[in-house]
């Protein structure tokens, strides 16, 4: 499909797949990098619907260690994934999957008040849903086998590998 | 030859193409390679900045330790224990030994259906079990003997439909309690009035004492309480349930640490606004002069008389009373604490809770003066104590001072804080520390921009393991809002049962109580200088030599 794309599509395509790659990355490395880090205040934070969830989740230390692994090291290979546009759509995909919890944690609802407040006005679409979106797009409308390690791996891996990863 | 050329040549285009080609392809799979070098400059840069502005341990020095609590032994003998008084403290005490009624476990219940976050009945059930038995309860109200039968036979924890196992011995007096052989201990859980006799008599039959605070209600009886105490070699507990809490054994390092400054002022308080906080309790259904014994309720004589004796011979008869001791009252007996008859009032009371924290914290014993004033200026109901009070005490020795101050009618949090000449400590379940502007030892770091001033620069909660570095924004927001649970070993306790298991555990490992006879007397004489600093209007003295409260 990348090859009915113009020079133009293509590139804003590669553009927005590096900046969301770029944001995920960083997020995970100053994570990773920051042994103190953990995800149980923001898990204590959470709103709406999942709140007891999250929040139960938060107040078991055993899971926790797991989930913040998690966390860490899927912002770190989603990031690398995207920016480098290796296994890109496998990327979207756990991109998409991390997005949705966050959403699911700190929906942007009414009345809904966080420890990091919005820096903006939001109902329900705040820029996790829209970042979630760009990663649909860039899952149909896939770049890295044009630009990116991809474009390698297509070549040496075997076809049965390719609809699922690419 | 000419072909030879032309093929040559084409050769080498071909080789060229194929080999731009390559590079083509090598470019357009790895172009966004380079970007990894620009994000890793970054990393390094925040990996620094994080590193360095945070760390203030070198003004800052602070171990990493946790609160400790004395551990039970794994095989320690079963403890037989008495409660005398099952009124709303003793209810509490019963719940932090692992019995509750039946009907509060319902509502716990009916509250979790309702809300399955209010997971109150869950933490109660997952409470250690202490290895006690009840053998025997006493209250001179019927309603609460029976129902302090009926909590101490719920050993597995349930509901008005759960199986209860056999029901302690009700005993009409406390003195009949105490000559049971099959009771170690006992919890004592009488208004104030009763305290300091039924301790004295506690040691005199041998038993273990877990007694609710203030130990005494007159100045005499304190000096024999702590001589019973110790002639007897009893295990003594004061019921300060605060000496558990994790972020006062974190308070008193950073005194010992002197990360304040000199600490010249320190300010208490107790801050209610409901008639339940001004003592004015529910009269139960079913009280009347047949289901209650009057005459045990008015005290012990000798300890009445002298608080008549006090009372008259300093001009201060207005505060007895106003009823006759005799007469049979609703009121009196369910809100005792409004009237001095019976009560210490809000030195006692509650004054007792802040002095306690502070003496842990800072080891500061019976202060050298107290000067005190207040009044009824809200709950005009016919009390005889003070609703609204301030205390100040001195400690000229250690160049301090302590203000206590209290209302009953205004819930407006004023914390415990400790005021240094280099950064103030708010206490509580959380503490956080707060830099002075004007600091000396933290000027430099101040000028850095590393401690702030505007906020406090350092928080704890306890089962927090970092201590070295400048707390963050996050950090901040859940420590103020209390949202982060405090643990002790990955599980959450209730200060209360702590308080008990460790006088518990000191009756079995043969170990002195936090809140022992010594601090006992100290919390007991610092209350009573407050008291009397009120009642006769003038600046009580602490006679270090003699032991005694001189006036001025």
């Amino acid at each position: 499909m990348e090859n009915k794309l113009s020079k133009a599509q293509l590139s804003w395509l590669v553009i927005l797949r590096i900046f969301i790659g770029w944001h995920f990355l960083y997020e995970g490395m100053v994570k990773v990098l920051n042994p103190n880090w953990t995800s149980t205040a923001y898990l204590m934070d959470s709103q709406g619907m999942f709140r007891s969830m999250f929040n139960n989740m938060a107040a078991n230390a055993g899971l926790m260690k797991y989930v913040d692994f998690l966390n860490e090291w899927g912002l770190v290979l989603v990031g690398l994934g995207l920016i480098l546009g290796c296994f890109a759509r496998l990327s979207c995909i756990g991109g998409i999957l991390l997005l949705l919890l966050y959403t699911f944690s700190h929906p942007a609802l009414i009345g809904a008040e966080y420890m990091m407040p919005f820096e903006g006005s939001y109902f329900l679409i705040d820029k996790n849903i829209i970042e979630l979106a760009a990663l649909g797009v860039l899952f149909v409308f896939p770049t890295a086998r044009v630009i990116g390690i991809d474009r390698f791996l297509d070549r040496v891996l075997p076809a049965s590998f390719h609809k699922f990863i690419f | 030859m000419e072909k030879k050329e032309i093929n040559k040549t084409s050769d080498q285009t071909k080789e060229r193409k194929s080999s731009a080609v390559g590079r083509r392809e090598v470019i357009k799979t790895l172009a966004t390679v380079p970007l990894l070098g620009a994000m890793a400059y970054g990393l390094v840069k925040t990996r620094k900045t994080a590193l360095i502005d945070r760390d203030i341990s070198d003004v800052f020095p602070l171990s990493n330790k946790n609160a400790v609590f004395l551990q039970p032994l794994a095989k320690g003998k079963q403890i037989r224990l008495g409660l005398i008084g099952f009124g709303i403290r003793g209810k509490q005490l019963m719940r932090a030994l692992g019995f509750a009624e039946p009907s509060y476990i319902d509502t716990l219940i009916e509250a979790e259906k309702l809300n399955p976050d209010d997971t109150r009945y869950e933490v109660f059930r997952e409470q250690d079990d202490l290895n006690v038995v009840i053998n025997g309860v006493c209250d001179i109200f019927d309603n609460y003997g029976q129902s302090a039968q009926l909590t101490a036979s719920n050993i597995n924890r349930e509901g008005t439909n759960g199986k209860f196992g056999p029901a302690p011995k009700r005993y009409r007096t406390y003195q009949e309690l105490l000559s049971a052989g099959d009771i170690d201990a006992v919890v004592i859980a009488a208004p104030d009035h009763w305290h300091g006799t039924m301790t004295v008599a506690a040691a005199k039959a041998g038993k273990h004492v877990y007694c609710e605070k203030p130990v005494t209600w007159t100045v005499p009886e304190t000096y024999l309480v702590r001589q019973a105490v110790r002639e007897t070699g009893i295990i003594f507990q004061l019921g300060h349930q605060g000496r558990q809490t994790a972020c006062y054994q974190k308070a008193e390092e950073i005194i010992r640490n002197d990360l304040l400054g000199h600490v010249n002022l320190i300010q208490v308080c107790t801050n209610r606004n409901t008639p339940n906080g001004a003592w004015v309790y529910s009269i139960i259904d079913g009280s009347s002069p047949q289901t209650i014994d009057w005459k045990q309720f008015e005290g012990d004589p000798a300890r009445i008389a002298e608080y008549n004796d006090y009372m008259t011979s300093f001009g201060l008869d207005r505060y007895i009373g106003p009823e006759e001791r005799n007469k049979f009252s609703l009121e009196r007996f369910f809100r005792w604490r409004c009237w001095w008859d019976y009560s210490t009032g809000l030195s006692g009371d509650l004054l007792t809770h802040e002095y306690d924290a502070v003496n842990q914290i800072m080891h500061l014993g019976i202060p050298d003066s107290a000067t005190s004033s207040g009044g009824v200026y809200f709950f005009k109901d016919g009390r005889t104590v003070p609703d609204v009070l301030q205390t100040t005490f001195e400690w000229p020795d250690r160049d301090l001072a302590m203000l206590y101050s209290a209302t009953l009618a205004s819930s407006r949090n004023r914390g415990k804080i400790f005021m240094g000449h280099d950064a103030s400590m708010e206490v509580s379940n959380m503490l956080s520390i707060t830099a002075d502007r004007d600091s000396e030892r933290y000027a430099a770091k101040i000028k850095q921009g590393i401690i702030p001033t505007d906020n406090p620069f350092f928080t704890y909660v306890p089962g927090q393991s970092k201590v070295d570095a400048v707390t963050s924004a996050t950090e901040l927001y859940f420590a103020q809002r209390g949202l982060l649970y405090t643990y002790v070993d990955g599980k959450r306790y209730d200060t209360t049962h702590l308080h008990m298991r460790e006088w518990l555990e000191c009756i079995r490992q043969g170990q002195t109580p936090s809140c022992n006879i010594d601090q006992a007397f100290q919390e007991a004489m610092t209350a009573h200088m407050g008291t009397r600093a009120y009642l006769e209007g003038r600046t009580m003295y602490w006679d270090k030599e003699k032991e005694e409260i001189v006036r001025g």
